[in-house]
């Protein structure tokens, strides 16, 4: 049986996790995390696939290296309602509503209106100390409140992929990540015409 | 022995390629970003992919 070589992409899982751990020495680095949202948007809106999702994906292979490889998931289906459009094109709507809202907490920062707030909230609820990965920044208040929004976002989304991924398959966050959802529609708008082209 | 090849819920893929990427055979493709394809010539049914498919969506189906 061929025995797949694994590529460069395979150990992208290291970024992901070096970007975890970096959040908790300098909240700075959760800048970078704007490269998952934007690489695989750019891949679906010129490419036209999601083989960010396919390739790239880092968060996927640390589910299916934690869950898969060492054993940490109960490898059962998810449940019916988590894979229905209803609750994937809903949690994608609601997931970008708490991201434009971090906007616009960081926003009011920008313009002097609110005062930096060094808390990380997991799951949109819980506020989390976080002031000791905060060493003041050469920039404006909001970056500093950006990078704390951010890193509340992806470590939320991580620690819900964490759960589901116990719970259910290894990967199971990829059934219902928003990043999935929207470069699947992505695809769906930019193939629409093709059966008509042929 | 009958044979069987998987076969992919198409509504239902996320297209998420964790199929594709266990696939001994080579034989998934997600090509436009939609859904996995699979290659029926080249798919023998080990069924992998369908223990990997975290939506649980692909099933084997016996080859007519």
């Amino acid at each position: 049986m061929m025995k797949q070589k694994k590529k460069w992409y395979d150990y992208l899982w290291v970024f992901s996790l070096t970007y975890l751990v970096l959040g908790f020495f300098n909240i700075l680095f959760a800048w970078l995390g704007l490269l998952c949202f934007f690489i695989p948007l750019a891949i679906a809106v010129v490419k036209g696939n999601k083989a960010y999702c396919n390739k790239y994906c880092g968060r996927g292979q640390l589910f299916a290296l934690v869950g898969g490889r060492f054993g940490l998931s109960r490898r059962k289906d998810v449940p019916g309602w988590m894979k229905s459009k209803y609750f994937r094109y809903g949690f994608l709507v609601f997931f970008f509503t708490m991201f434009f809202l971090m906007l616009w907490n960081t926003y009011l920062v920008f313009a002097d209106v609110k005062e930096l707030g060094t808390a990380v909230t997991l799951l949109w609820t819980f506020k989390l100390p976080w002031h000791w990965a905060y060493h003041g920044t050469f920039f404006s208040d909001g970056v500093a409140q950006f990078a704390f929004g951010f890193y509340s976002v992806m470590l939320t989304s991580t620690v819900l992929g964490f759960v589901t991924m116990i719970l259910f398959k290894p990967r199971s966050w990829c059934v219902y990540c928003p990043m999935g959802t929207m470069t699947q529609l992505i695809c769906k708008a930019r193939h629409i015409t093709d059966s008509r082209k042929q | 022995m009958e044979k069987k090849k998987a076969t992919v819920s198409i509504r239902e893929c996320v297209a998420c390629g964790c199929c594709m990427k266990v696939c001994p055979r080579g034989a998934i493709t997600i090509p436009k970003g939609i859904n996995a394809q699979i290659d029926r010539d080249l798919c023998v049914g080990c069924g992998k992919c369908v223990v990997e498919c975290p939506a649980s969506v692909i099933r084997l189906e016996a080859a007519e």
